[in-house]
This record gives C-alpha cells, structure tokens and sequence, in this order.
C-alpha cells in the first residue's frame, strides 16, 4: 500500500515536471557549447581555472536580458592526453546538439585534435595551447584561436634579451615537440637581432642532473641560458646552476612562468626573465570586473594564466552564435571572420589561418613574484639582471 | 682541458656515482639474500627524500630549529620511513611469494613501486610539482680557478662513501651480516644452524631500504628539489648497475655505480652537443657488459646466472 502511495507520487512528480518543462522552453533555445580542457592530473589547475572562467562568461551572457539563447557550457576532460583528447573531441564533435567548442591547453592534445574537428565540422576555438602548427600546420576553417603562438615569445624573447645588451646565449631546451619549438622559434629570432647561440642542449623533460651540461656551460661563459622547456627543468638548471657558480642570466619561456618555479628554485628564482602571451589581468581593460565577477562567483580554483582566454573565447563563439543563430557551419563562418572582436584579453583579429594576432609580454621574478616587466624594479633601474651585475 | 674544468667533471661524476652506488648496493643485497628483484626500490628512495622533507618542514613550521638539529630530524625521518617501508614490503609481498616464480616478486613490487609514487603525488599537497628541499648544509662555495664546490656536495660525498663503507661493514663484520651471508648461501642450511630466515630477510631489506632512503636525502640536499617520480629512473639506473657490477656481491654495484656515472660524465664532456643521448650510450654500455659478463664484473661466489 504504502509503496503504491509513493509511487502514485512519483508520477504526479513526473508529470508536473513535464508539463513545466516546455512552458520554460517557449521562452528560450538552449545551446550547448563545448568546453574541453585537462581537468585532472599535473596540468589541472590551468584547466579548471579555463573551464571557470568559460563557465563564468556562459553564465554573465544568460544573465543578459536581451539574450537571444540560454547558453549551456558541456565539459570535456582531455587529461592533456592526446589518445583520450581525441575521444572527447570525437564525442562533442559527434553531437550534433553541440554547436562550437572552445578547446585544449595542451599543445600535443590540440594538435592531435584538429582533423577530428574538421571531419565532424565542429567549430572550435583554442584557448590555451601554444603551439604554432595547430592553426599555422594546416587550413581547416573550424579551427581559431585566441591566445598567442610560441613564435610571439620566440620572437619577443630574442628583442628583448638582446635589448638588454646580452649578446652570447646557451639554450636548454626539452625533446618534446614543446621544447623543440621554442628552441627553433627563439634561434631563429635571435640571428637577426645579433645575437649568437653558442651551444644547444637537447635534455629529456625529466632529466634530473645538468651539471655536466652546466659544467660545459661555464666552460663556454654564456651571458644568458636559455630555458626551452617547463618549470620543472627550469627549477633544476636554475638551482644547479648557482651550485656551479654559473653567473649567466636566466631566461625562460611561458612554460616556466609559475608559482612552481618561484617555490622551486627559492631565492635563486630572483631576476629570471620570462615571456607569456597573456598580460596582467590589472592591464586589460575589463581585467578588475572579470575578476571581481570571478571572486563573486565563488569558484575554488584560480583562473590561472589562461583563463581571461578561455573567457574571451567563450564570449567569442556566443555572439556569434547570437548573430547567426546555432548552425554549425553558418558559426564557423562568423568566427573566420573576426576582426576588431572587443574582449577581455583586447582585440581578437584572426589572421588568414584564424589566428588571432597578439605580442607577447616580458615578466621578471622580483621577491617571489612574477612582475610585468614595465612594472618591474629592474625597468625602473634600481634592481639589475643578475646577468648584468656579475659584469656580462 | 682546463684542469679546473676536468677536476669539476670528476666530482660531478663521483658525487653521482655514489647516489647510483648506494641504490645499487640495496638491489645486490636483495638478490643475494632472496634471489629476488624487488622492482620498488627506486620508489623507496622517494618515499625517503619526501620524509625527510616532510619531518624537516612540519617541524620547521612550528619552531625554528638549528641547522644540524633538522638535519638529523630529517635523516632519521628518511632512515625509519625507508626501512618501514622496506620492511612492509618485504612482510607483505616478498616472504609470501618466496616459492613462487621469481618474475612474480618482480611484478608484485613493480607494482607497489606505483603505489607508493601514487601516494605521494595524491596524498602530498600539489604533490604532483616538484617541491624545493631545504637547505640544510652549510652553504658556501669552495673555488680553485675554474673549479667550484658546494661545501654541501663535499659533506654529502664524504657522508656517501661512508655510508658505503659501513655497509660493507655491517655485512662483514657483525652478526646480522653473518646471518645474511648464511642465508644467501643457503636459506635452508641457515635454519637448521638456527638463524631465523624470515627474521634475516627482513632484516636485509630493512637495511637496503634504509640506504634507499638515505639516497632520497642525498638527492635532495644535492639538488635541492624533490618530486614524486625521481625514483623510476634511478631505481633502473640502480638495477642496472647491480647486474653489470655483479648481483649479490657488495663491491660490483658499487663500480656498477661509478661506471654508470663515469660514461654518463664521458658522454657530455666528449661529445657535449649529444648531451640528449647519454642515457642511451649508457644504457648501450651496460647492455654490452652483460653480454661480455654475464654474471657481472663481480660475480657473486656461488654464480647464478640473471
């Protein structure tokens, strides 16, 4: 008896809910975007902080009153594999309620990516991996994106450090497809600027011991060494290299622009220079609201470097779902496009490869900070380069 | 060459050699008692060096300690998590498994290796980033021309050979050493002379787990960081030297050691710019070796071949 009561229950339940249902539908579509980041293991926290800041521009975007749809974001988790990236890519690209997708950080995922996106004709717009290749290696038109390449830090990194009037560099560089292309994109800049690279290490990303590559180093006297790989080979040279009594500046690409590095090498980090697509939040224009709205939104994770990116994408791939309405092909289209797009991160313009064209930023580590360069003591003058002070 | 420049590259070599030595030592004594591998090795050395780093923060946290005080904390901390874990393994995994086909022993610590190196980087905060190791030396550098030194990596050299040095010791000269020498010739004689087995095996791999663990403190205080898979490759780095150097004896792994350091050293300073493979001409060598020496330079006295 008593189970046939709350079974009678359920039903009414059932039945409300349904006939509720559509009366909320009438009023608006919903659209369902991607988003597909590493969510779990060592690259995690830029993922949840991407998948964040997408989610709190979905959320600011229904919360207009004049939006067109009710948007849903639908998080995807590559675990920054490239076989599992690939699966996820293939589930959201298959479904069809999916209309555009705003994917990877990591470089390897996203690249492995691209074809299945193209073969699916699903839209997407990358908000975090750097590697050129991903829109530069091919000519598909479903693939954008947001953020930088590592040529614009190879690029900046050989200005600036050549600038400062360095004139003889060492580089470490790491054997993944990472390491490697920030080994070429910096050695390719550095010769028109002046600069001569007098030796070239090629070091596995886990290697633990460099004091046989440093020893050489101190050998060939360097003004500068060079880091093409991530913070964890950065921590490494970083602190061999004071154990050596190497007294060459330090230099490093995004990849080593973390709070790891700084807790890493300790007092040692002090005067490490770095290049990073992104700026400061306080430098964009709209930096302060998207981080008071962050704040309010109560999220546990930082945004993290990449997240106004991943904000900016999503806002990117929802007005123009906006402007066409949720038909793949007609978005895709929209997106290419774009140009002169005002969002978080400053004006989107993609190029005839849909890359969007921005210029990297100098950082520099001051009292286990990392500091805009402008910013910095060190511009200022009243902090020198350790690179410089030791006579270099 | 600069004799400066030469005279770095030999302590850089030495002061590897002995890490290599000292996890070597562990894998030999091992073989010699069980005939058995036992594939965590490497992941102890770990465990080690994160206990050292535990018991040296967590106390540096809530009172201020002078340098040798925190230092013998942390080398106790890495000295008793070595051998508890050494021990739990070969409780748990090894003595069950001694009738069984050596290749399960292989397997079943291969894979308590994962769990241990999972433990850490789950259950460490951000365990999963490399984590900077206190400086508990006395910093300072000792130069000579083109030739500098930590002061750190010379008491750390000293330490390490002593340690070696005790080891071979203890095997020689006390009775524990007796009992495992007695057990690696012959488990079942042993017993019938009244030495308890189970108590001497454990007792063997208390004292390599130990060493592993003084090996995770060396590495830290040498390097400065520590982080959860430091362990993998120097745990086959380790093996590998104990088979070249000889399985089972004391003195083979030790020049396995410093043979594995040596050429990794060679490597860089005559071809620098192939830098990138000189794990692999390392490996090559080794391999070549034990296809000259099958029972390694070394050969345990009652030779089995691996």
């Amino acid at each position: 008896m008593k189970m046939k009561k709350s079974l009678s229950a359920l039903a009414c339940a059932a039945l409300t809910a349904l006939t509720l249902q559509p009366s909320a539908g009438f009023a608006k579509d919903t659209v369902k975007i991607a988003f597909i980041g590493p969510l779990t293991g060592g690259n995690s926290a830029t993922g949840l902080g991407g998948r964040n800041s997408a989610a709190l521009a979905v959320d600011l975007h229904n919360a207009k009153p004049d939006a067109k749809y009710t948007y849903e974001l639908v998080p995807f988790d590559d675990e920054c594999k490239p076989n599992v990236g690939v699966q996820v890519a293939t589930k959201a690209a298959s479904d069809k309620s999916i209309i555009a997708g705003i994917t990877h950080y990591c470089s390897a995922v996203a690249i492995a990516t691209v074809e299945t996106y193209n073969r699916f004709g699903l839209p997407v717009v990358v908000w975090g991996a750097v590697l050129p290749e991903i829109t530069y290696g091919n000519d598909f038109k479903e693939i954008h994106r947001v953020n930088g390449t590592m040529i614009n830090e190879g690029k900046m990194a050989a200005e600036f450090l050549t600038k400062q009037g360095f004139k003889t560099f060492v580089v470490i560089h790491d054997t993944t497809d990472y390491g490697k292309g920030q080994n070429k994109y910096f050695a390719e800049n550095l010769k028109p600027q002046g600069g001569d690279i007098v030796a070239t290490f090629a070091v596995s990303p886990d290697q633990q011991d460099f004091t046989a590559e440093l020893t050489k180093v101190k050998e060939l006297k360097p003004d500068v060494v060079f880091i093409g790989g991530l913070t964890p080979l950065g921590v490494r040279v970083r602190s061999q290299m004071d154990r050596l009594g190497i007294p060459a500046q330090l230099a490093g690409v995004s990849g080593i622009m973390s709070a790891g590095f700084i807790e890493g090498a300790g007092q040692a980090a002090e005067g490490t220079v770095s290049f990073h697509n992104g700026a400061p939040l306080t430098k964009y224009a709209d930096g302060k609201a998207f981080m008071d709205a962050y704040t309010k939104a109560g999220y546990r994770e930082d945004p993290d470097a990449y997240g106004p990116f991943a904000f900016s994408a999503a806002n990117l791939v929802m007005d123009a779902i906006d402007k066409v309405g949720p038909d793949r092909k007609k978005v895709r289209d929209v997106l290419n496009t774009t140009k002169g797009y005002k969002a978080l991160v400053g004006e989107v313009n993609f190029d005839d490869h849909r890359q969007n064209i921005v210029s990297a930023n100098v950082y520099v580590a001051q009292d286990g900070k990392w500091v805009y360069w402008p910013d910095s003591a060190y511009a200022a003058g009243t902090k020198k380069l350790p690179g410089k002070t030791a006579g270099n | 060459m600069d004799p400066g420049l030469l005279a770095q590259y030999v302590f850089n070599g030495l002061m590897l050699g002995t890490i290599y030595a000292i996890v070597a030592v562990g894998f030999s004594l091992f073989f010699g008692v069980l005939d058995v591998i036992k594939f965590s090795h490497g992941d102890v050395v770990t465990v080690g060096a994160f206990s050292a780093f535990g018991a040296a923060g967590l106390v540096a946290a809530a009172v201020t300690l002078p340098g040798p005080l925190a230092l013998a904390l942390g080398l106790l901390a890495a000295l008793g998590a070595g051998a508890a874990s050494g021990m739990l393994i070969g409780r748990v995994l090894v003595l069950p498994l001694k009738n069984a086909p050596a290749v399960n022993v292989l397997l079943a610590t291969l894979m308590a290796g994962t769990v241990l190196r999972e433990v850490i980087r789950l259950g460490v905060p951000n365990g999963g980033n490399p984590k900077p190791f206190p400086a508990l030396l006395p910093e300072g550098v000792l130069a000579a021309g083109s030739f500098s030194v930590g002061i750190d990596s010379v008491i750390i050299l000293v330490a390490g050979i002593a340690v070696v040095v005790a080891t071979h010791l203890v095997i020689t000269r006390t009775r524990l050493g007796l009992a495992i020498r007695a057990v690696a010739q012959d488990g079942e004689v042993a017993q019938l002379a009244g030495i308890s087995f189970s108590r001497t095996v454990l007792g063997t791999f208390a004292l390599g787990s130990m060493l592993a663990g003084l090996a995770g403190l060396m590495l830290g205080l040498y390097y400065r960081e520590i982080n959860f898979n430091m362990g993998v490759l120097l745990g086959i780095i380790g093996f590998a030297c104990a088979v070249v150097g000889g399985l089972g004896s004391l003195i083979g792994p030790i020049l396995g050691g410093f043979l594995f350091a040596g050429i990794q050293t060679g490597v860089t300073v005559v071809l620098p710019f192939t830098s990138a493979y000189k794990d692999v001409v390392a490996f090559a060598v080794i391999i070549l070796l034990i296809g000259l020496f099958p029972t390694g330079l070394i050969a345990e006295k009652s030779s089995e071949r691996v």
